[in-house]
Protein backbone atom coordinates (compact mmCIF):
# COMPACT_ATOMS: atom_id res chain seq x y z
CA UNK A 1 0.00 0.00 0.00
CA UNK A 2 1.33 3.22 -0.71
CA UNK A 3 -0.64 6.55 0.07
CA UNK A 4 -1.53 9.12 -2.64
CA UNK A 5 -4.15 12.08 -1.47
CA UNK A 6 -5.12 13.99 -4.62
CA UNK A 7 -7.57 16.84 -5.18
CA UNK A 8 -10.52 15.60 -7.05
CA UNK A 9 -13.06 18.63 -6.60
CA UNK A 10 -13.64 21.38 -4.34
CA UNK A 11 -14.57 19.15 -1.79
CA UNK A 12 -13.38 16.10 -2.77
CA UNK A 13 -10.71 14.09 -2.50
CA UNK A 14 -8.91 10.63 -3.71
CA UNK A 15 -7.17 8.42 -1.64
CA UNK A 16 -5.32 6.38 -3.95
CA UNK A 17 -3.74 3.24 -2.13
CA UNK A 18 -3.46 1.25 -5.53
CA UNK A 19 -2.26 1.10 -8.67
CA UNK A 20 -4.16 -2.20 -9.74
CA UNK A 21 -6.43 -4.31 -9.24
CA UNK A 22 -6.13 -6.99 -6.89
CA UNK A 23 -8.35 -8.75 -4.06
CA UNK A 24 -5.45 -8.13 -1.67
CA UNK A 25 -6.43 -4.70 -2.30
CA UNK A 26 -9.86 -5.02 -0.28
CA UNK A 27 -7.98 -5.81 3.63
CA UNK A 28 -6.53 -2.50 3.04
CA UNK A 29 -9.30 -0.39 1.80
CA UNK A 30 -12.17 -1.43 4.40
CA UNK A 31 -9.37 -0.74 6.87
CA UNK A 32 -9.15 2.44 5.53
CA UNK A 33 -12.76 2.86 4.69
CA UNK A 34 -13.00 2.30 8.81
CA UNK A 35 -10.36 4.77 9.66
CA UNK A 36 -11.68 7.36 7.47
CA UNK A 37 -15.63 7.31 8.85
CA UNK A 38 -13.79 7.88 12.33
CA UNK A 39 -11.76 10.41 11.74
CA UNK A 40 -14.21 12.75 9.75
CA UNK A 41 -17.13 12.10 11.98
CA UNK A 42 -20.08 14.94 11.06
CA UNK A 43 -17.43 16.50 8.67
CA UNK A 44 -18.03 13.32 6.36
CA UNK A 45 -20.45 13.75 3.90
CA UNK A 46 -19.69 10.69 1.47
CA UNK A 47 -16.93 7.92 1.17
CA UNK A 48 -16.58 5.43 -2.52
CA UNK A 49 -14.03 2.84 -1.74
CA UNK A 50 -13.19 1.12 -5.25
CA UNK A 51 -10.98 -1.50 -6.27
CA UNK A 52 -7.86 0.83 -5.77
CA UNK A 53 -9.31 4.03 -4.07
CA UNK A 54 -11.21 5.79 -1.45
CA UNK A 55 -13.06 8.98 -2.34
CA UNK A 56 -13.75 11.08 0.30
CA UNK A 57 -15.80 13.88 0.10
CA UNK A 58 -16.11 16.17 3.07
CA UNK A 59 -17.98 19.11 4.10
CA UNK A 60 -15.97 22.49 3.41
CA UNK A 61 -17.89 24.68 5.76
CA UNK A 62 -16.89 22.73 8.41
CA UNK A 63 -12.92 21.78 7.15
CA UNK A 64 -10.61 23.58 4.73
CA UNK A 65 -8.83 21.55 2.25
CA UNK A 66 -5.43 21.67 3.75
CA UNK A 67 -7.20 20.37 7.07
CA UNK A 68 -8.99 17.33 5.27
CA UNK A 69 -5.96 16.35 3.84
CA UNK A 70 -3.84 16.05 6.76
CA UNK A 71 -7.07 14.52 8.82
CA UNK A 72 -6.45 11.87 6.30
CA UNK A 73 -2.51 11.24 6.41
CA UNK A 74 -3.03 10.88 10.02
CA UNK A 75 -5.95 8.58 9.90
CA UNK A 76 -4.18 6.47 7.85
CA UNK A 77 -0.33 6.65 9.43
CA UNK A 78 0.39 3.09 10.60
CA UNK A 79 -2.65 1.71 8.89
CA UNK A 80 -3.27 -2.45 9.34
CA UNK A 81 -4.97 -4.30 7.29
CA UNK A 82 -8.49 -4.97 7.88
CA UNK A 83 -9.78 -8.94 8.91
CA UNK A 84 -10.86 -9.94 5.04
CA UNK A 85 -12.14 -13.56 6.63
CA UNK A 86 -15.07 -10.91 8.74
CA UNK A 87 -17.22 -10.50 5.01
CA UNK A 88 -20.40 -12.10 4.52
CA UNK A 89 -20.52 -15.40 2.63
CA UNK A 90 -23.45 -15.34 0.17
CA UNK A 91 -25.09 -17.94 -2.26
CA UNK A 92 -26.17 -16.25 -5.42
CA UNK A 93 -28.86 -18.89 -7.09
CA UNK A 94 -29.38 -18.50 -10.69
CA UNK A 95 -31.34 -19.71 -13.78
CA UNK A 96 -28.77 -20.42 -16.47
CA UNK A 97 -31.16 -20.10 -19.56
CA UNK A 98 -30.67 -18.75 -22.99
CA UNK A 99 -33.58 -17.04 -22.78
CA UNK A 100 -32.93 -14.64 -19.50
CA UNK A 101 -29.22 -15.15 -20.23
CA UNK A 102 -28.42 -14.51 -24.40
CA UNK A 103 -24.68 -14.55 -24.06
CA UNK A 104 -24.29 -17.84 -22.52
CA UNK A 105 -23.82 -19.30 -25.96
CA UNK A 106 -21.59 -16.28 -27.25
CA UNK A 107 -19.71 -16.55 -24.08
CA UNK A 108 -19.06 -20.71 -24.32
CA UNK A 109 -18.36 -20.40 -28.28
CA UNK A 110 -15.69 -18.01 -27.25
CA UNK A 111 -13.77 -19.94 -24.67
CA UNK A 112 -14.17 -22.71 -26.49
CA UNK A 113 -16.19 -24.43 -23.86
CA UNK A 114 -20.21 -26.26 -23.39
CA UNK A 115 -22.80 -23.81 -22.09
CA UNK A 116 -23.00 -26.29 -19.09
CA UNK A 117 -18.78 -26.02 -18.67
CA UNK A 118 -19.07 -22.34 -18.83
CA UNK A 119 -22.33 -22.15 -16.13
CA UNK A 120 -19.76 -24.72 -13.90
CA UNK A 121 -17.24 -22.62 -14.25
CA UNK A 122 -19.09 -19.54 -13.40
CA UNK A 123 -20.26 -21.43 -10.42
CA UNK A 124 -17.10 -22.65 -9.27
CA UNK A 125 -15.12 -19.93 -7.53
CA UNK A 126 -15.33 -17.93 -4.76
CA UNK A 127 -15.94 -13.68 -6.53
CA UNK A 128 -14.49 -10.69 -3.75
CA UNK A 129 -17.30 -7.92 -3.66
CA UNK A 130 -14.77 -5.51 -4.95
CA UNK A 131 -16.85 -2.25 -5.10
CA UNK A 132 -20.61 -1.24 -4.81
CA UNK A 133 -21.51 1.80 -7.59
CA UNK A 134 -23.41 1.89 -11.25
CA UNK A 135 -26.93 1.60 -9.21
CA UNK A 136 -28.47 0.66 -5.89
CA UNK A 137 -27.04 -2.37 -4.65
CA UNK A 138 -24.81 -3.20 -7.47
CA UNK A 139 -21.53 -4.85 -6.90
CA UNK A 140 -18.48 -5.43 -9.27
CA UNK A 141 -17.36 -8.89 -8.38
CA UNK A 142 -14.63 -10.73 -9.35
CA UNK A 143 -12.11 -12.14 -10.19
CA UNK A 144 -14.00 -14.70 -13.09
CA UNK A 145 -11.52 -17.61 -14.67
CA UNK A 146 -9.21 -16.18 -17.46
CA UNK A 147 -10.94 -18.91 -19.58
CA UNK A 148 -14.40 -17.21 -19.89
CA UNK A 149 -13.30 -13.45 -19.04
CA UNK A 150 -15.45 -11.87 -21.94
CA UNK A 151 -15.14 -8.28 -22.97
CA UNK A 152 -18.11 -6.14 -22.94
CA UNK A 153 -20.60 -5.70 -26.23
CA UNK A 154 -19.49 -3.37 -27.85
CA UNK A 155 -22.59 -1.64 -28.38
CA UNK A 156 -24.50 -2.11 -24.70
CA UNK A 157 -28.16 -3.39 -24.54
CA UNK A 158 -30.65 -0.63 -24.27
CA UNK A 159 -32.75 -2.50 -21.53
CA UNK A 160 -31.09 -5.16 -19.57
CA UNK A 161 -33.27 -7.09 -17.30
CA UNK A 162 -33.34 -6.62 -13.17
CA UNK A 163 -31.51 -9.60 -11.75
CA UNK A 164 -29.24 -10.36 -14.81
CA UNK A 165 -25.99 -12.06 -14.03
CA UNK A 166 -23.13 -10.88 -16.06
CA UNK A 167 -19.53 -11.01 -16.92
CA UNK A 168 -17.41 -7.73 -18.17
CA UNK A 169 -13.55 -8.99 -18.75
CA UNK A 170 -12.55 -10.86 -15.40
CA UNK A 171 -15.56 -8.91 -13.06
CA UNK A 172 -19.14 -10.10 -12.87
CA UNK A 173 -21.72 -8.72 -11.43
CA UNK A 174 -25.61 -8.51 -11.09
CA UNK A 175 -28.22 -5.74 -12.37
CA UNK A 176 -29.97 -5.09 -9.23
CA UNK A 177 -32.05 -2.80 -11.43
CA UNK A 178 -33.10 -2.64 -15.11
CA UNK A 179 -31.12 -0.31 -17.28
CA UNK A 180 -28.54 -0.01 -20.34
CA UNK A 181 -25.70 -2.65 -19.93
CA UNK A 182 -22.91 -3.54 -22.19
CA UNK A 183 -21.91 -6.73 -20.06
CA UNK A 184 -22.11 -10.55 -21.11
CA UNK A 185 -25.68 -12.07 -19.67
CA UNK A 186 -25.66 -14.99 -18.85
CA UNK A 187 -28.68 -15.74 -16.42
CA UNK A 188 -30.83 -14.10 -14.10
CA UNK A 189 -31.28 -14.25 -10.13
CA UNK A 190 -34.34 -13.56 -8.09
CA UNK A 191 -32.37 -12.27 -4.98
CA UNK A 192 -34.06 -9.01 -4.39
CA UNK A 193 -30.56 -6.39 -4.48
CA UNK A 194 -32.02 -3.01 -5.31
CA UNK A 195 -34.48 -3.16 -2.49
CA UNK A 196 -32.16 -4.18 0.08
CA UNK A 197 -29.88 -1.47 -1.14
CA UNK A 198 -33.68 0.99 -0.79
CA UNK A 199 -33.28 0.58 2.68
CA UNK A 200 -29.94 1.40 3.08
CA UNK A 201 -29.23 -2.72 3.69
CA UNK A 202 -27.38 -3.42 0.34
CA UNK A 203 -27.28 -7.22 0.37
CA UNK A 204 -23.51 -7.31 -1.00
CA UNK A 205 -20.39 -4.97 0.79
CA UNK A 206 -17.46 -4.73 -0.21
CA UNK A 207 -15.12 -7.42 1.07
CA UNK A 208 -17.87 -10.20 0.97
CA UNK A 209 -17.35 -13.36 -0.95
CA UNK A 210 -20.12 -14.67 -3.64
CA UNK A 211 -20.93 -18.10 -4.94
CA UNK A 212 -22.91 -18.50 -7.78
CA UNK A 213 -25.60 -21.42 -7.68
CA UNK A 214 -26.95 -22.67 -10.46
CA UNK A 215 -30.85 -23.66 -10.22
CA UNK A 216 -33.37 -25.13 -12.54
CA UNK A 217 -36.35 -22.92 -13.91
CA UNK A 218 -38.80 -24.28 -11.46
CA UNK A 219 -36.91 -23.36 -8.45
CA UNK A 220 -36.03 -19.77 -9.95
CA UNK A 221 -39.81 -19.53 -10.19
CA UNK A 222 -40.11 -20.70 -6.49
CA UNK A 223 -38.07 -17.85 -5.88
CA UNK A 224 -40.41 -15.60 -7.51
CA UNK A 225 -38.36 -15.04 -10.07
CA UNK A 226 -39.61 -13.57 -13.30
CA UNK A 227 -39.16 -15.34 -16.28
CA UNK A 228 -39.76 -13.35 -19.01
CA UNK A 229 -37.21 -13.40 -21.82
CA UNK A 230 -34.72 -10.82 -21.93
CA UNK A 231 -35.53 -9.60 -26.26
CA UNK A 232 -38.80 -9.28 -25.14
CA UNK A 233 -37.85 -6.43 -23.10
CA UNK A 234 -35.71 -4.45 -25.10
CA UNK B 1 -59.66 24.61 6.80
CA UNK B 2 -58.71 22.00 5.37
CA UNK B 3 -55.26 21.63 4.10
CA UNK B 4 -54.91 23.63 1.11
CA UNK B 5 -52.91 21.51 -2.40
CA UNK B 6 -51.88 22.40 -6.08
CA UNK B 7 -53.20 19.58 -8.58
CA UNK B 8 -51.28 19.02 -11.57
CA UNK B 9 -53.42 19.87 -14.41
CA UNK B 10 -51.38 18.62 -17.30
CA UNK B 11 -47.70 17.67 -17.14
CA UNK B 12 -44.42 19.50 -19.41
CA UNK B 13 -41.48 17.50 -20.47
CA UNK B 14 -40.13 17.07 -16.72
CA UNK B 15 -40.73 17.91 -13.16
CA UNK B 16 -39.16 16.43 -10.52
CA UNK B 17 -39.45 16.91 -6.69
CA UNK B 18 -36.11 17.58 -5.28
CA UNK B 19 -34.52 18.85 -1.93
CA UNK B 20 -30.26 19.12 -1.47
CA UNK B 21 -29.81 15.66 -1.96
CA UNK B 22 -28.93 12.35 -1.19
CA UNK B 23 -26.07 12.02 0.60
CA UNK B 24 -24.07 9.37 3.13
CA UNK B 25 -25.37 6.51 1.07
CA UNK B 26 -22.81 7.19 -2.29
CA UNK B 27 -21.03 3.66 -0.98
CA UNK B 28 -24.45 1.96 -1.86
CA UNK B 29 -23.91 2.38 -5.12
CA UNK B 30 -27.00 5.07 -4.75
CA UNK B 31 -26.52 8.78 -6.72
CA UNK B 32 -26.41 12.20 -4.84
CA UNK B 33 -29.29 13.32 -6.67
CA UNK B 34 -31.22 17.19 -5.58
CA UNK B 35 -31.52 20.30 -7.21
CA UNK B 36 -29.18 20.70 -10.36
CA UNK B 37 -29.37 24.86 -9.75
CA UNK B 38 -29.29 24.05 -5.97
CA UNK B 39 -28.39 28.08 -5.72
CA UNK B 40 -31.72 29.19 -7.33
CA UNK B 41 -33.54 25.92 -4.90
CA UNK B 42 -31.59 27.35 -1.65
CA UNK B 43 -33.01 30.92 -2.73
CA UNK B 44 -36.48 29.74 -3.08
CA UNK B 45 -36.69 28.65 0.24
CA UNK B 46 -35.28 31.07 1.52
CA UNK B 47 -37.41 33.62 0.39
CA UNK B 48 -40.38 31.91 2.09
CA UNK B 49 -38.15 31.26 5.19
CA UNK B 50 -37.80 27.65 5.21
CA UNK B 51 -35.46 25.01 5.93
CA UNK B 52 -33.33 25.54 3.41
CA UNK B 53 -33.00 21.73 2.61
CA UNK B 54 -36.83 21.80 1.90
CA UNK B 55 -38.00 20.09 -1.23
CA UNK B 56 -39.17 21.71 -3.67
CA UNK B 57 -40.25 21.25 -7.25
CA UNK B 58 -37.60 21.39 -10.03
CA UNK B 59 -39.35 22.34 -13.40
CA UNK B 60 -37.03 21.80 -16.46
CA UNK B 61 -38.31 23.84 -20.12
CA UNK B 62 -42.44 24.98 -18.68
CA UNK B 63 -44.00 23.07 -21.97
CA UNK B 64 -47.34 23.74 -20.68
CA UNK B 65 -47.01 22.23 -16.84
CA UNK B 66 -50.07 23.69 -15.14
CA UNK B 67 -50.76 23.75 -11.50
CA UNK B 68 -53.99 24.48 -10.17
CA UNK B 69 -54.66 25.42 -6.36
CA UNK B 70 -57.54 24.61 -3.97
CA UNK B 71 -57.16 26.95 -1.12
CA UNK B 72 -54.73 30.15 -0.96
CA UNK B 73 -50.89 29.78 -0.87
CA UNK B 74 -47.81 31.70 -1.15
CA UNK B 75 -45.07 29.74 -2.73
CA UNK B 76 -41.82 31.07 -4.15
CA UNK B 77 -40.07 30.85 -8.25
CA UNK B 78 -37.01 31.17 -8.63
CA UNK B 79 -34.23 30.14 -11.22
CA UNK B 80 -35.14 29.59 -14.54
CA UNK B 81 -37.35 32.37 -16.98
CA UNK B 82 -39.81 29.73 -18.20
CA UNK B 83 -42.66 32.38 -19.05
CA UNK B 84 -44.76 31.56 -15.95
CA UNK B 85 -48.02 32.78 -15.55
CA UNK B 86 -50.80 32.61 -12.96
CA UNK B 87 -54.28 33.27 -14.47
CA UNK B 88 -52.17 34.10 -17.49
CA UNK B 89 -50.68 37.30 -15.88
CA UNK B 90 -46.86 36.71 -16.54
CA UNK B 91 -45.07 36.51 -12.92
CA UNK B 92 -42.01 38.58 -11.86
CA UNK B 93 -38.90 36.04 -11.48
CA UNK B 94 -37.51 35.24 -8.39
CA UNK B 95 -40.18 36.23 -6.03
CA UNK B 96 -42.90 34.70 -3.85
CA UNK B 97 -46.53 34.55 -5.68
CA UNK B 98 -49.77 33.82 -3.50
CA UNK B 99 -52.27 31.86 -5.80
CA UNK B 100 -56.21 32.02 -4.86
CA UNK B 101 -58.54 28.61 -4.96
CA UNK B 102 -58.99 28.16 -8.40
CA UNK B 103 -55.97 30.27 -9.94
CA UNK B 104 -53.81 28.56 -12.43
CA UNK B 105 -50.30 28.41 -12.37
CA UNK B 106 -48.71 27.80 -16.07
CA UNK B 107 -44.93 27.29 -17.07
CA UNK B 108 -44.60 27.83 -20.93
CA UNK B 109 -40.72 27.95 -22.68
CA UNK B 110 -37.41 28.75 -21.46
CA UNK B 111 -36.62 32.39 -22.24
CA UNK B 112 -33.82 32.41 -19.76
CA UNK B 113 -31.90 29.37 -18.14
CA UNK B 114 -33.80 25.95 -18.02
CA UNK B 115 -34.84 25.02 -14.41
CA UNK B 116 -37.27 26.85 -12.42
CA UNK B 117 -37.90 26.18 -8.58
CA UNK B 118 -40.95 26.27 -7.01
CA UNK B 119 -40.67 26.22 -3.08
CA UNK B 120 -43.97 25.41 -0.99
CA UNK B 121 -44.64 26.66 2.63
CA UNK B 122 -42.32 24.07 5.11
CA UNK B 123 -41.32 21.83 1.98
CA UNK B 124 -43.39 19.73 0.16
CA UNK B 125 -45.02 16.90 1.14
CA UNK B 126 -43.43 13.46 -0.25
CA UNK B 127 -42.14 10.16 1.45
CA UNK B 128 -38.04 10.54 2.77
CA UNK B 129 -35.96 7.68 0.94
CA UNK B 130 -32.63 6.94 2.46
CA UNK B 131 -32.61 10.97 4.23
CA UNK B 132 -34.19 12.43 1.21
CA UNK B 133 -37.05 13.84 -0.89
CA UNK B 134 -35.21 14.17 -4.36
CA UNK B 135 -36.67 12.13 -7.20
CA UNK B 136 -34.07 9.70 -9.06
CA UNK B 137 -35.68 8.63 -12.25
CA UNK B 138 -32.51 6.30 -12.98
CA UNK B 139 -32.52 4.39 -9.36
CA UNK B 140 -36.38 4.49 -8.71
CA UNK B 141 -36.16 6.33 -5.80
CA UNK B 142 -37.86 9.38 -4.48
CA UNK B 143 -41.01 11.21 -5.44
CA UNK B 144 -44.55 11.00 -4.50
CA UNK B 145 -45.18 7.50 -5.39
CA UNK B 146 -41.69 6.66 -4.14
CA UNK B 147 -40.45 5.05 -7.39
CA UNK B 148 -38.52 7.87 -8.61
CA UNK B 149 -41.13 8.80 -11.49
CA UNK B 150 -41.83 12.39 -12.26
CA UNK B 151 -44.53 14.48 -12.18
CA UNK B 152 -47.75 13.17 -13.36
CA UNK B 153 -51.18 14.91 -14.29
CA UNK B 154 -53.88 14.39 -11.78
CA UNK B 155 -51.58 14.24 -8.84
CA UNK B 156 -51.71 16.33 -5.86
CA UNK B 157 -49.42 18.73 -4.38
CA UNK B 158 -49.07 19.18 -0.57
CA UNK B 159 -47.03 21.06 1.67
CA UNK B 160 -45.46 20.63 5.48
CA UNK B 161 -46.05 23.86 7.23
CA UNK B 162 -48.06 27.12 6.83
CA UNK B 163 -47.35 30.41 4.93
CA UNK B 164 -45.28 33.25 6.93
CA UNK B 165 -44.61 36.62 5.73
CA UNK B 166 -42.24 35.69 2.74
CA UNK B 167 -38.83 37.48 2.20
CA UNK B 168 -38.02 39.68 -0.96
CA UNK B 169 -34.17 39.38 -2.53
CA UNK B 170 -31.92 41.55 -0.62
CA UNK B 171 -31.41 45.06 -2.28
CA UNK B 172 -29.14 45.42 -5.21
CA UNK B 173 -28.55 41.12 -5.66
CA UNK B 174 -29.25 40.01 -9.21
CA UNK B 175 -29.99 36.71 -9.77
CA UNK B 176 -29.34 35.93 -13.21
CA UNK B 177 -29.31 32.68 -15.63
CA UNK B 178 -26.00 32.18 -17.62
CA UNK B 179 -25.70 33.42 -21.04
CA UNK B 180 -23.14 32.23 -23.71
CA UNK B 181 -19.53 33.06 -22.72
CA UNK B 182 -20.34 32.27 -19.03
CA UNK B 183 -17.21 30.96 -17.10
CA UNK B 184 -17.23 27.64 -15.43
CA UNK B 185 -14.89 27.67 -12.38
CA UNK B 186 -13.02 24.01 -12.29
CA UNK B 187 -10.68 22.43 -9.77
CA UNK B 188 -8.14 20.55 -11.43
CA UNK B 189 -7.36 16.90 -10.74
CA UNK B 190 -4.54 14.65 -10.69
CA UNK B 191 -5.33 13.24 -14.13
CA UNK B 192 -4.96 16.38 -15.76
CA UNK B 193 -1.57 15.64 -15.98
CA UNK B 194 -1.93 12.72 -18.33
CA UNK B 195 -3.74 15.06 -20.83
CA UNK B 196 -1.38 16.15 -23.61
CA UNK B 197 0.19 20.03 -23.59
CA UNK B 198 -2.42 21.10 -26.48
CA UNK B 199 -5.35 19.33 -25.07
CA UNK B 200 -4.74 21.04 -21.91
CA UNK B 201 -3.93 24.52 -23.76
CA UNK B 202 -7.06 23.68 -25.99
CA UNK B 203 -9.36 23.00 -22.62
CA UNK B 204 -8.82 25.87 -21.28
CA UNK B 205 -8.14 28.84 -23.58
CA UNK B 206 -11.01 27.52 -26.55
CA UNK B 207 -14.84 28.09 -25.88
CA UNK B 208 -17.11 24.60 -25.43
CA UNK B 209 -20.53 24.00 -26.46
CA UNK B 210 -23.48 22.65 -23.82
CA UNK B 211 -24.71 19.79 -26.38
CA UNK B 212 -27.93 18.70 -26.44
CA UNK B 213 -27.13 15.38 -24.86
CA UNK B 214 -27.91 16.86 -21.47
CA UNK B 215 -29.47 15.83 -18.60
CA UNK B 216 -29.44 15.28 -14.48
CA UNK B 217 -26.78 12.97 -15.15
CA UNK B 218 -24.42 14.45 -17.44
CA UNK B 219 -24.18 17.22 -19.87
CA UNK B 220 -22.02 16.83 -23.01
CA UNK B 221 -19.85 19.59 -23.93
CA UNK B 222 -18.10 20.23 -27.65
CA UNK B 223 -15.31 21.72 -29.15
CA UNK B 224 -11.66 20.22 -29.33
CA UNK B 225 -10.88 16.62 -28.96
CA UNK B 226 -8.53 16.48 -26.08
CA UNK B 227 -6.48 13.46 -25.57
CA UNK B 228 -3.79 12.18 -23.35
CA UNK B 229 -1.44 9.02 -22.36
CA UNK B 230 -4.88 7.64 -20.38
CA UNK B 231 -7.75 5.84 -22.37
CA UNK B 232 -9.16 4.21 -19.15
CA UNK B 233 -8.74 3.86 -15.71
CA UNK B 234 -9.35 1.64 -12.62
CA UNK B 235 -13.42 2.53 -12.15
CA UNK B 236 -12.92 5.07 -8.58
CA UNK B 237 -15.71 7.49 -7.32
CA UNK B 238 -17.04 10.72 -9.10
CA UNK B 239 -17.14 14.00 -7.19
CA UNK B 240 -20.47 16.39 -8.33
CA UNK B 241 -18.77 18.10 -11.30
CA UNK B 242 -16.20 15.26 -12.76
CA UNK B 243 -15.00 17.03 -16.02
CA UNK B 244 -14.22 13.23 -17.45
CA UNK B 245 -12.88 12.79 -20.94
CA UNK B 246 -13.98 9.30 -22.79
CA UNK B 247 -12.15 8.47 -25.54
CA UNK B 248 -13.84 10.05 -28.63
CA UNK B 249 -12.09 12.81 -26.31
CA UNK B 250 -15.22 15.30 -25.97
CA UNK B 251 -15.52 16.48 -22.27
CA UNK B 252 -19.04 14.73 -20.15
CA UNK B 253 -19.80 16.99 -17.10
CA UNK B 254 -20.66 14.39 -14.18
CA UNK B 255 -24.02 16.14 -12.41
CA UNK B 256 -26.04 15.01 -9.41
CA UNK B 257 -27.84 11.90 -10.96
CA UNK B 258 -24.41 10.85 -12.25
CA UNK B 259 -23.03 7.19 -11.57
CA UNK B 260 -21.46 6.35 -7.86
CA UNK B 261 -18.39 5.12 -9.36
CA UNK B 262 -16.44 4.97 -13.36
CA UNK B 263 -13.47 4.59 -15.72
CA UNK B 264 -12.50 7.48 -17.49
CA UNK B 265 -9.54 9.89 -17.09
CA UNK B 266 -10.60 13.28 -15.72
CA UNK B 267 -9.76 16.77 -16.57
CA UNK B 268 -11.00 18.10 -12.98
CA UNK B 269 -14.25 18.99 -11.22
CA UNK B 270 -16.62 21.95 -11.56
CA UNK B 271 -17.20 23.86 -8.73
CA UNK B 272 -20.68 23.40 -7.33
CA UNK B 273 -21.59 26.65 -8.24
CA UNK B 274 -20.10 26.14 -11.78
CA UNK B 275 -22.53 22.52 -12.03
CA UNK B 276 -25.69 25.01 -11.09
CA UNK B 277 -25.05 27.31 -13.64
CA UNK B 278 -24.03 24.59 -16.18
CA UNK B 279 -27.49 22.84 -15.49
CA UNK B 280 -29.27 26.19 -16.39
CA UNK B 281 -27.20 26.23 -19.78
CA UNK B 282 -29.22 25.17 -22.77
CA UNK B 283 -28.29 23.68 -25.61
CA UNK B 284 -26.02 25.71 -27.61
CA UNK B 285 -24.38 27.84 -25.00
CA UNK B 286 -20.67 28.48 -25.23
CA UNK B 287 -18.93 27.99 -21.86
CA UNK B 288 -15.28 28.30 -20.84
CA UNK B 289 -13.45 26.06 -18.22
CA UNK B 290 -11.78 27.93 -15.99
CA UNK B 291 -9.51 26.65 -13.32
CA UNK B 292 -9.79 27.81 -9.71
CA UNK B 293 -7.85 26.36 -6.62
CA UNK B 294 -9.80 24.39 -4.27
CA UNK B 295 -9.12 26.68 -1.21
CA UNK B 296 -10.35 29.52 -3.80
CA UNK B 297 -13.24 28.05 -4.76
CA UNK B 298 -14.26 27.33 -1.31
CA UNK B 299 -14.18 30.72 0.08
CA UNK B 300 -16.75 31.56 -2.66
CA UNK B 301 -18.94 28.51 -1.76
CA UNK B 302 -18.83 30.10 2.21
CA UNK B 303 -19.41 33.66 0.68
CA UNK B 304 -22.52 32.17 -1.09
CA UNK B 305 -23.87 30.42 2.12
CA UNK B 306 -23.55 33.71 3.80
CA UNK B 307 -26.44 35.27 2.30
CA UNK B 308 -28.35 32.82 3.52
CA UNK B 309 -27.64 33.09 7.06
CA UNK B 310 -28.29 36.25 7.62
CA UNK B 311 -31.80 37.56 8.16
Amino acid sequence: MKLRIETAGMEALMVRLFDTIDVTNMAWILAADHALRDAFGEALVDLLPSYTTLLLHYDCRKLSHAEAQARIQDALTGLTPADTQQGQRHEIPVWYDESVGPDLERVAKRAGISVAELIEQHCQDDYCVFALGFAPGYGFMGLVDNTIATPRLTTPRRHVAAGSVGIADRQTAIYPLPSPGGWNVLGRTAVPLFEHAKRGEPLLRPGDSVRFRSISRAEFEAQGGDTTPMEERS
Amino acid sequence: MSQASLVVNQVGPLALIQDAGRFGVGHLGITQGGAADWIAFYWANWLLGNPLNSAALEIVMGGGLTLEAEGEVTLALTGADLAATLDGEPLAPNASVTLRSGQQLVFQQPRQGLRAYLAFPGGLEAPEVLGSRSCTVREQLGGLQENGQPLKAGERLTWRGNTHQPRTLPEGLALRMPTSGCRLPMVLGSQVASFSGNSLYQAFNTPWQVDNRADRMGVRLTGPVLGGTLKGIVSEGIPLGAVQVPPDGQPIVLMNDRQTIGGYPRLGALTPSACATLAQCLPGTQVWLTPVSASQAQADYRRQFAHWASD
